[in-house]
């Protein structure tokens, strides 16, 4: 990709991160650094696209576990975050 | 699949990203906001099995043991997601994001022996960088884990000649850095692995308890830019826009919660290399308490007008929310009137009182935050402090140097009268005295939260 393009998607992307979180009361600070948690968890695409073009069994064993690691940052990190937002519930006025 | 339709899916779950961070920033929509980052994660790693890379063919190879790994991966974090006690939650947020680091790092060092020597130097740099961060967030998490679970002592860790051993070690990391980039080969990345993990360690070790979650959140936002750096190496937009965001977002919200605290985050992650060993007020010394009955408790709150519920880490392990409640509408039902003082900071995160007392269904107008109940306590009768020590400890205000000083602190010490619920009289995760507790209107309710808790309410329905 053009390095031109990659730099424009990268300064775009801070500042919309910047922008959706900078207004958050502190009541939501811990579920939303968990579902940040989460998100980041899409290294999993990463790991499953080096597990596919690995050569040597070194390769694949590390991406195995790259797989593994990056499963249970995705899941759990959505899964732990949806808890502790069912506790929220019942509570809207 | 085409690469387009494959660019074009990406893109959707990158926009599903800022969905959910923008939902989660909300009350009301916070739970969608999750779903929706849900819905955007799986439908990402979905469409990686349809597409067949450069000089790849599909299926995918080695298939079985790609999904083999993810059932592994679902078999361990399901499980521990849906078990974990409330109390427990943040240090898990903290080993999720760690393992997501580790994940991060070990794709670096696959694609970096993949390419071999046909990697370009952007390529290189971009690794090293991801091996780098990847390794200080995977051992820092342990280490934040380490202390949370309190397997570990939640005082800052300060060794002699600590902060040259750290500074000695940061050069190094970029020192073999520069020496990848340069020469190339596995051996200087291992080692770029090796030390950039024990720099995680010594890193994260002089923090003090009460500071962890912040740098939970830092190291959070590292793991993010990690990703963005994987996603250039891998050619891939959606992980660089998802790791952007994170690392984005997260530096913001490490910021908002070091507000909340009343720390600049360079204090907090500094703080431990300039601070002296505290000597903790005089270690040892046999001070006079009152504490007293749950019955005498019972009466003061009988005759009182106003009270002000502190509930804190305590109230969190003894699983007292359901009990704290109850006390609380009988309160009411005798016509006194009673809110919940909430220090954004109390538990072992921002924000960890209110999910707690959330799940006992207290009414959300009961919760006061910190800026509206402290002007309150001039006229509180009764200020009941529930296993929260650090977030009441005037010392914050008084004692210059103290591990807290610096931070907001809700002030019970000018209410009438003041009880602690305690366990023992340890100190608080920050490891500081709390004068408060030899204050002479202070009465010290010794015992579980909870128990304690049972008893004033039945002696209080029995007045």
């Amino acid at each position: 990709m053009e390095p031109m393009a990659i730099l424009s998607i990268f300064v775009l992307a801070v500042f919309v991160g910047f922008e959706v979180v900078s207004k958050v009361s502190s009541t939501l600070h811990t579920p939303l650094m968990s579902g940040a948690n989460a998100i980041h968890g899409v290294i999993l695409v990463g790991a499953i696209i080096v597990a596919d073009h690995s050569e040597t069994n070194l390769e694949l064993g590390l991406s195995i576990a790259a797989i593994i690691l990056a499963t249970i940052n995705m899941v759990g990190g959505f899964v732990v975050t949806d808890r502790m937002l069912e506790m929220f519930k019942g509570n809207k006025k | 699949m085409s690469r387009t339709l494959y660019d074009l899916i990406g893109l959707a779950a990158g926009v599903a990203f800022i969905l959910a961070l923008k939902g989660l920033s909300h009350p009301k929509t916070a739970r969608r906001g999750n779903l929706i980052g849900a819905f955007g994660a799986g439908l990402a790693t979905l469409v990686v099995f349809f597409y067949a890379n450069p000089g790849s063919s599909l299926p995918l190879n080695h298939l079985g043991w790609i999904l083999g790994a993810i059932a592994i991966g679902l078999v361990i974090g399901v499980p521990a997601a849906r078990k974990v006690q409330m109390t427990q939650m943040p240090q898990l947020v903290a080993l999720f994001n760690g393992v997501g680091g580790g994940a991060a790092a070990l794709v670096a060092i696959v694609e970096y022996l993949h390419l071999g020597v046909e990697a370009t130097t952007a390529e290189v740099i971009f690794t090293v960088f991801t091996v780098i961060v990847g390794c200080v967030s995977f051992s820092g998490s342990i280490i934040t884990f380490l202390k949370l679970q309190e397997l570990m002592t939640t005082r800052p860790v300060i060794f002699p000649a600590g902060r040259f051993i750290i500074a000695a070690t940061l050069v190094s990391v970029i020192g073999v850095g520069g020496w990848v980039v340069n020469a190339l080969g596995t051996s200087p990345l291992l080692i770029l692995a090796g030390l950039s993990l024990l720099f995680g360690v010594l890193f994260v070790l002089p923090v003090g308890g009460a500071d962890v979650p912040i740098v939970i959140s830092l190291l959070n936002a590292f793991t993010g830019l990690t990703v963005a750096a994987s996603g250039y190496v891998l050619d891939s937009t959606l992980l660089i826009i998802a790791g952007t965001l994170v690392g984005a977002s997260g530096t913001i919200l490490t910021r908002l919660m070091a507000e909340a605290m009343g720390r600049s985050l360079f204090g907090t992650l500094f703080g431990a290399f300039t601070a002296k060993p505290q000597d903790v007020a005089a270690a040892g010394e046999e001070r006079p308490v009152r504490s007293g009955s749950p019955d005498d408790v019972a009466i003061l709150l009988n005759y009182a007008r106003r009270v002000v519920i502190v509930p804190g880490f305590g109230l969190a392990v003894a699983q007292a929310q359901h009990t704290v409640r109850e006390l609380a509408d009988l309160m009411i039902s005798k016509g006194i009137d009673v809110a919940y003082g909430i220090h954004p900071v109390a538990g072992r995160m921002p924000g960890h009182m209110n999910v707690l007392l959330a799940e006992a269904n207290v009414p959300y107008d009961q919760l006061a935050e910190m800026d509206e109940v402290n002007p309150t306590f001039g006229q509180t009768d009764v200020a009941i402090v529930i296993g929260a020590n650090d977030v009441v400890n005037p010392a914050a205000q008084t004692t210059p140097g103290c591990p807290i000083y610096g931070m907001p602190i809700l002030e019970v010490n000018h209410a009438a009268n003041i009880i602690f619920l305690k366990r023992s009289m340890r100190p608080g995760f920050a490891g500081i005295e709390n004068e408060l507790l030899y204050d002479p209107k202070t009465m010290l309710l010794f015992g579980d939260a909870k128990a304690s808790l049972t008893k004033v309410v039945s002696a209080l329905k029995a007045l």
